[in-house]
């Protein structure tokens, strides 16, 4: 029953307007924090926004979020943020080789660390030196995930990252994140593609013109 | 040997917009109205300032004067900087605020070390070329500041959600825009006396000072315009970030030039 399981994310009476439209209309939900979680629906049904809201990327207009129990508005949002991890729908490579990438999230991680990073989402730790911007597509998005992976994070947020890749390093980037869910870190994951959010979902939450459809709303709240 | 310039003179000079409007009638750009207006209004604002710089800064008027002409050249340089790029928000008050930051540099070290006498003659034209420049180098690292904060807002994010503080998640980005508004002046600077001759030795030249007294002048400027522009574009590049990212370090909404 997933209504006895911990959560991670809610999500009380939450609303963000934008010129005018609620692009969020008082969605009311909890994410478990176990395994992956899958937000579905069209383009420009808010998916993106709701992502955003869980590492304060953005705030809400009105409405509570949360995270483990502590609204968010007062938790550090520094400190947040290397809590809960984020992947982009682009790469977003940093100038320089996949180390300095890497160092950009944690100045002191010497090598073994970036080392386990890379072996974490599938990359040969061999490209450490690499010049990030000359990986295939495939490799960045993995590089950014490993990024976000040296600071430790117990909750990762991916906003459609395979949206750009072809079906095969697609395939190795739901794989790895299986992976990473199975070692216990939350995975909200927002998609489109719904052949995707059936292979990778532990469950599937609907949004549609700013309702959270299929998500647990009993004892919501941050 | 004093070099003037009689009415009869810039009467005759007159032939020289003729010329440019020449241009324009054969060239048929039908910019002769706009060249007319521009130098009819050029000439104009000059007499004007000149009959008000005489006033201001004649022999035994109070030096209040002319401070009071800096701070009124300030202002209006920080509506112009504002103007023109319209896209950098809060431009007006971080203009005035860079501008009097680089008049305390540039004027303290200028006057502060007696370099100059301090006088209505020397304050208002260090100032004004001091500002003027400043105004150009505004603009520049406002524009760029924020075209690089909204262009590349994907990797500005992704290093705030790494947990980067606002300012160090912007500081590659700072350091991008402090070098495009401060190239050209040193690049200026680098070619001073090879490829061109600047305005304040041109004009000591003619009215008769010695060349090497004209050079030397001009080098003081060169080094004041310097000191001004890296003092003004850091006061607006940092100001800039304070106010484009909340307290809780997420970068706001920026218009793209063409909304305004």
């Amino acid at each position: 029953m997933e209504i006895q399981q911990a959560v991670a994310f809610g999500f009380d009476r939450v609303t963000v307007r934008r010129a005018g439209r609620r692009v969020l209309d008082e969605v009311t939900a909890r994410i478990p924090a176990s395994g992956i979680t899958v937000i579905s629906g069209p383009s420009g049904a808010g998916k993106t926004t709701l992502l955003r809201l869980c590492n304060r990327l953005e705030v809400p207009d009105a409405g509570t979020v949360g995270y483990r129990g502590r609204p968010l508005d007062e938790v550090d949002p520094l400190a947040l943020r290397r809590r809960v991890g984020m992947v982009f729908q682009r790469p977003t490579p940093f100038p320089g080789n996949v180390a300095d990438n890497l160092a950009v999230a944690h100045p002191d991680a010497g090598t073994e660390e970036m080392t386990i990073a890379l072996i974490r989402v599938a990359l040969d730790p061999g490209l450490l030196g690499q010049e990030a911007r000359t990986l295939s597509g495939g490799e960045l998005q993995r590089m950014c995930l490993a990024r976000t992976l040296v600071t430790r994070p117990e909750s990762l947020l991916l906003d459609e990252p395979t949206s750009a890749l072809d079906e095969q390093p697609k395939r190795v980037f739901e794989d790895t994140a299986r992976e990473l869910a199975a070692q216990g870190i939350t995975i909200i994951w927002v998609t489109h593609d719904g052949a995707q959010a059936d292979r990778v979902a532990d469950r599937i939450y609907q949004l549609r013109d700013g309702h959270l459809t299929g998500a647990p709303a009993e004892g919501a709240g941050p | 040997m004093n070099t003037t310039v009689g009415w009869a003179g810039l009467a005759v000079s007159l032939l020289l917009v003729a010329v440019a409007a020449g241009i324009s009638w054969w060239q048929r750009l039908g910019l002769q109205r706009q060249i007319l207006i521009a130098a009819a209004r050029a000439l104009a604002q000059l007499l004007l300032v000149g009959a008000a710089l005489t006033l201001v800064i004649s022999p035994g008027q109070t030096i209040w004067w002319s401070w009071l002409w800096v701070a009124a050249m300030l202002g209006y340089a920080a509506t112009v900087a504002r103007r023109r790029a319209p896209e950098v928000p809060h431009l007006l008050t971080l203009a005035l605020a860079s501008f009097t930051a680089a008049a305390v540099v540039t004027l303290g070290v200028l006057f502060g070390l007696q370099v100059f006498p301090l006088t209505g003659r020397t304050l208002v034209p260090i100032a004004g070329m001091m500002i003027g420049n400043s105004m150009t180098a505004t603009v520049l690292a406002g524009r760029r500041l924020t075209d690089e904060l909204r262009d590349k807002r994907d990797e500005v994010e992704a290093r705030l959600a790494l947990g980067q503080p606002s300012r160090q998640a912007a500081t590659p980005y700072v350091r991008a825009a402090l070098r495009a508004a401060l190239t050209p002046q040193i690049e200026t600077t680098r070619a001073t006396g090879l490829v061109f001759l600047p305005g304040a030795m041109t004009g000591l030249i003619l009215a008769g000072t010695a060349p090497l007294q004209a050079v030397l002048v001009q080098a003081v400027v060169m080094f004041l315009v310097l000191a001004a522009t890296a003092t003004t574009t850091v006061v607006i590049a940092l100001g800039l970030i304070r106010r484009l990212f909340t307290p809780d370090h997420r970068l706001m909404h920026l218009a793209a030039p063409s909304d305004h």
